[in-house]
């Protein structure tokens, strides 16, 4: 089967409309604000030494904070300033996807533009100034004779340079959110799919690049002063523009969003659950690769309807509780504790996928470990390797104060890339995860937790305050409830960890409803 | 009694820092008058210039154009109303020679028809070609043409006073011969009143009617050519020996030249 033959392809193209638009929609409101706030501080600060120098360095800083990070901590800012509009002015807002990618992207967009604008402003040359006084120009007519018109090249630059990182940086709003060229790569790299990973880089590349020729056409135009340059880049965007609104027209915005986090079970598990509503007549749609600490506060505030999440991981960062309760103990009062937020907990799945210490199999025979005490003994000279939340997380506080594990080192990294890891002796302990169908596939272990450090983590299908008393919802879900056993979900986890055709989410969903679905 | 000055300068002063850039100058230009300012680089002449259309705003003293005491003139109303030619052109690179030449009585709300009619007109009399020359950028045109466009612009407005700072001082001796005979007869048939800046005694004496000295920020004579040469003071005679002993010397090297 060639390359291209791959139907992962097609199933790519087919979320192209809706990725590109939104991606292109943030980019570009994101550009526009950034525009609207940097020109005029460029133009007011011309002349203006101090706040020039101040504004400079303060668009640096914003610079040199990563974009991820950028991305990341609008999210939370906006939570607390959606509480207090709530609060004081009785409005609200979501401070999930678009705004927060919108507001961080535009900030991101400042420094070319500032820059860019200042050095124009200031590079014409003051003979010109005077001139255009001696001619009889006021300030403004001055500024729109003659100052803007001369650093319009200079300042296009810029905006060029602006689209470029903007286009680029949006890729990485996926765990905020907002959907973008990123839920290729995000879906891609958890799921180890890299017809997608391919097809988002190139995609979001190809995007930067028309931008910048457009950008570019226009940038020529202005300096050129040819009217058919600039004339051709500006139907070009606008053209880009229209052809991104289309296909959100005649869309029903009403629709449940099934939402999933940042790892491939969770993407599986998102695909069967709108597939499930699909089936009962609703309309459904995903939004995956949304971080951790965000998809909980989505699902409260309603920007998304349904997902998946674990009860250990509610328990501990939710409640803040730090005691622990058999499985179904656990649920019962976290079902309790969440319905005083209005959030349905409908039920457990069936399976359960608790983090795990893991090892390979033949080394902890030939050590005689079976358990994390027998383990603590060894792990003065170990290395463990985490995801990016593990070592965060209070379980990782309760298990090493537990049986008192003192690492040699630790490591963070994509949780699909740990199992290989540990199965290489590139580290000698991972903290996996029970449903993970890689343990067998590698031959490693999950050592036992006697002193029970680790909350249970089943599985728990919540629906948003909103949907509360949604009937036709419950009843579509129902039939999932206690059918996934830890069997199934490794082996479905482990299809999805393949790279060929049939591991997509999508794929693997089908598999998983065919296999748990029959009466 | 004398008729009104044009522009009438009383006890004039600017200092910038410490430095007084002009001293305690009074000076006044007649209707219709030529009057040519020279002295060397920081004698304060582009200062006593630009005061006079408030580029530069005086510390003290009166400056009146056309009667009228220009701290009463709201700046740019007062500049639309004088020509002023800079000393390298200061043409706008975006804008074509036509919209250059047109641009103050755009800024004074004139129909477009009008302007073009008045552009057409400003380059005939500038000497300038209006098919070759009007739509074509600044930069493509030579030194000369575009010190042309100077003065087309300046005049657009009809202004009864121009001013020009080194209009000619950056141009090839032959351009600037051309030029300075070109815009003398300009001055005479429009009835303009001209104050120039110029390093050049020879352009001074050759153009003006009078001129005015000036060393440190001080006027330190002013008259007609005849009347400078009874000057006491051995700057301002050492100043118009010079075109005369640069002849002198000119022709006694031709002289010999020819001799051999």
């Amino acid at each position: 089967m060639s390359f291209f033959a791959d139907p992962r392809w097609g199933e790519a193209l087919s979320h192209l409309p809706d990725y590109l638009g939104n991606h292109v929609r943030v980019s570009l409101a994101a550009l526009a604000l950034g525009l609207a706030i940097s020109l005029p501080l460029a133009i007011l600060t011309r002349n203006r030494p101090a706040p020039r120098a101040a504004l400079l360095a303060l668009a640096s800083i914003v610079q040199t904070v990563p974009g991820l990070a950028l991305l990341a901590l609008f999210y939370p800012l906006l939570l607390l300033g959606a509480s207090v509009a709530l609060k004081w002015f009785g409005v609200s807002f979501s401070a999930f996807g678009f705004l927060p990618a919108m507001l961080a992207l535009a900030l991101y967009s400042m420094l070319p533009v500032l820059r860019n604008g200042i050095t124009g402003l200031n590079g014409i040359d003051p003979a010109l100034i005077e001139a255009a006084k001696g001619v009889g120009m006021t300030a403004q007519q001055t500024l729109l004779m003659v100052e803007l018109p001369l650093a319009l090249p200079v300042m296009m630059a810029g905006i060029r340079t602006a689209a470029v990182w903007v286009i680029g940086t949006a890729t990485l709003s996926t765990p905020i959110g907002q959907t973008s060229l990123g839920n290729y790569i995000f879906a891609g790299l958890q799921t180890q799919n890299w017809v997608f990973v391919l097809f988002g880089c190139f995609a979001s590349a190809m995007l930067a690049l028309a931008v910048d020729q457009l950008l570019g056409l226009i940038e020529s135009g202005l300096r050129h002063r040819s009217r058919l340059h600039a004339g051709l880049g500006a139907i070009g965007i606008a053209a880009l523009v229209a052809a991104t609104l289309v296909p959100t027209m005649g869309r029903s915005p009403s629709g449940y969003v099934v939402g999933a986090k940042t790892f491939a079970e969770q993407y599986v598990l998102s695909a069967l659950l709108r597939d499930r509503l699909q089936a009962a007549g609703l309309s459904a749609s995903a939004r995956s690769g949304l971080g951790s600490s965000v998809i909980f506060g989505a699902l409260k505030a309603g920007d998304i309807d349904l997902y998946v999440d674990y009860s250990g991981t509610l328990w501990a960062n939710q409640l803040h509780r730090t005691d622990i309760k058999p499985r179904a103990e656990l649920v019962a009062e976290l079902k309790t504790a969440l319905a005083k937020d209005n959030i349905t907990l409908l039920g457990e799945l069936g399976f359960e996928n608790a983090y795990a210490l893991v090892m390979p199999k033949k080394r902890a025979d030939a050590l005689g470990i079976h358990t994390i005490a027998d383990l603590a003994a060894h792990t003065s000279t170990m290395s463990i390797a985490g995801d990016y939340e593990f070592f965060s997380r209070p379980e990782w506080a309760a298990l090493q104060k537990a049986y008192g594990l003192q690492f040699n080192a630790q490591r963070q990294m994509q949780p699909d890339f740990m199992y290989a890891a540990v199965a290489s002796g590139e580290v000698d302990v991972i903290a996996g995860y029970t449903s993970d169908g890689l343990i067998a596939k590698y031959d490693l272990v999950a050592l036992d937790d006697p002193k029970q450090a680790i909350p249970p983590y089943d599985a728990i299908l919540l629906l948003a305050p909103k949907r509360a008393g949604d009937e036709r919802l419950k009843a579509a879900l129902s039939p999932l409830l206690g059918k996934i056993d830890i069997a199934t979900m490794r082996e479905a986890n482990l299809r999805a960890a393949g790279n060929d055709a049939n591991s997509s989410p999508d794929a693997v969903a089908k598999w998983l409803w065919g296999k748990i679905g029959r009466p | 009694m004398p008729s009104r000055p044009m522009i009438g300068y009383a006890h004039v002063t600017k200092s910038y820092g410490s430095l007084r850039a002009v001293d305690d100058v009074s000076l006044d230009i007649a209707e219709g008058e030529f009057l040519a300012i020279v002295g060397g680089s920081g004698s304060g002449k582009t200062t006593l210039l630009r005061l006079a259309n408030r580029l530069i705003e005086a510390d003290g003293g009166t400056i009146a154009v056309e009667g009228d005491d220009i701290k009463n003139i709201d700046p740019v109303t007062l500049r639309r109303r004088i020509g002023y030619v800079f000393q390298s052109g200061g043409l706008f690179p975006h804008l074509s020679v036509a919209d250059n030449i047109g641009i103050t009585p755009k800024l004074l709300g004139e129909p477009a028809a009008n302007i073009a009619e008045r552009v057409d007109e400003l380059i005939e009399l500038v000497q300038l070609d209006g098919t070759a020359h009007r739509d074509r950028l600044p930069e493509t045109l030579s030194g000369g043409q575009r010190q042309r466009v100077g003065v087309a612009r300046a005049l657009a407005a009809k202004p009864r006073i121009m001013l020009m700072d080194e209009p000619f001082g950056a141009l090839d001796p032959l351009t600037r011969d051309a030029l300075g005979d070109d815009y003398g007869s300009l001055h005479r048939r429009l009835g303009l009143t001209t104050v120039m800046i110029t390093h050049d005694m020879t352009e001074a004496i050759l153009l003006a009617d009078r001129i005015a000295v000036m060393r440190g920020g001080q006027l330190l004579a002013q008259g007609t050519p005849m009347e400078l040469s009874k000057s006491s003071d051995a700057y301002v005679l050492e100043l118009l020996r010079t075109p005369r002993r640069q002849v002198e010397r000119l022709n006694l090297l031709l002289s010999q030249d020819g001799a051999a």
